[in-house]
């Protein structure tokens, strides 16, 4: 292995870490039916649902390749389809990466 | 030490039909495929996975690689697009939290909070008795990341036969996958909010600071959810 290599990923599992140690260690004082739990639920949730936003408009990676009317088109199927199936995740899933793959093979 | 039958049950919550480990696994395939082209050896992207187990991390530090940020910077781009683990662990402790369990099982096995995991334990705890719900959350930990690390194996042995359109294909996987989650718990006005306005501010501060903005949109529309909630309450 590269020493450069493991020393970047050793830094990217400290910097993941640092953010369960250090909530694992702030819910020692939090029991679960307090309102500062409650504010943290909401937390949990809202900051998941703003790094998903961002993953489908301003993605990295791979998915940056494609356009954004691609991705809308995805996003709306897949959730027509999720409640279609009555709230089933894996077809809208599977679905989503199938019309993706099709949309990325016929448009630039 | 770790009560298997527990463990065991908590394992078996990722074999279900609809189930986050099918949109993990494929994710880290995606993952494993980008490694390798990275110039990753098999063991340095089972090591990273191993360690890091974090989708949008492992992105930025793929990112990072391939512009060459330094050292300090990586450390700091990796911190703030996986802060939202901070929340999460914070709203999934408490419900793990009895008296007569070890603390090293909980600052282990915080290693195991992802968006996979922590779907599957806030869908399931409730059947499960307060004292073996940290078994069972490690055995839920332990499966949805042996999976991961199996799908960066497989991943990087399987990154010769993926052209773009197929890269392209599997990364819409994950953010399709949770956007259909976040849809399926939109179950009260407080939760609504955070979601709704959460996914709203994140790429609208994205234009004003892509570092912070999903802490920033985060922050703002989970409090505003709290204040809600709070005045319904009352």
């Amino acid at each position: 292995m590269s020493a450069n290599i493991v020393l970047i990923i050793v830094i990217t599992s400290l910097a993941t870490y640092i953010s369960r140690f250090l909530g694992a260690f702030t819910s020692e004082i939090i029991d679960e039916n307090t309102k500062i739990y409650r504010w943290f639920n909401y937390l949990a949730y809202s900051t998941l649902a703003a790094l998903i936003s961002r993953m489908i408009i301003f993605p990295a990676g791979a998915l940056s390749d494609s356009n954004y009317l691609s991705r809308f088109i995805v996003v709306l199927l897949a959730i027509i389809i999720f409640k279609l199936t009555r709230n089933n995740l894996v077809y809208p899933t599977l679905f989503s990466a199938i019309i993706m793959f099709l949309l990325s093979s016929f448009t630039i | 030490m770790i009560n298997s039958k527990y463990f065991f049950k908590g394992i078996l919550c990722a074999k279900e039909f609809d189930s986050p480990a099918i949109a993990l696994g494929l994710s880290f395939l995606a993952i494993g495929a980008l490694l390798k082209n990275l110039g990753f050896t098999i063991q340095e992207s089972i090591f990273s996975t191993f360690l890091t187990y974090a989708l949008p991390g492992s992105l930025v530090m793929a990112e990072s690689i391939l512009i060459g940020v330094s050292l300090l910077n990586l450390f700091f781009a990796v911190w703030l697009v996986n802060a939202r683990l901070y929340p999460m662990t914070v709203s999934l402790m408490p419900l793990l939290k009895h008296q007569s369990q070890p603390r090293w099982k909980y600052y282990l096995s915080c290693h195991f909070v992802a968006v996979s995991s922590w779907l599957i334990l806030k869908n399931n705890y409730k059947d499960i008795e307060k004292k073996y719900r940290v078994d069972f959350w490690i055995g839920i930990g332990t499966a949805t990341w042996l999976i991961a690390i199996f799908s960066t194996i497989l991943g990087y042995y399987s990154a010769d036969f993926l052209n773009r359109e197929m890269m392209i294909g599997l990364a819409i996987i994950n953010p399709i996958y949770f956007t259909c989650t976040m849809i399926g718990v939109m179950k009260s006005i407080q939760l609504n909010v955070s979601i709704i306005l959460g996914a709203i501010l994140g790429p609208l501060f994205y234009l004003i600071s892509p570092d912070w903005c999903i802490l920033i949109g985060g922050f703002i529309a989970g409090t505003v959810a709290f204040v809600i909630g709070e005045k319904n309450v009352s």
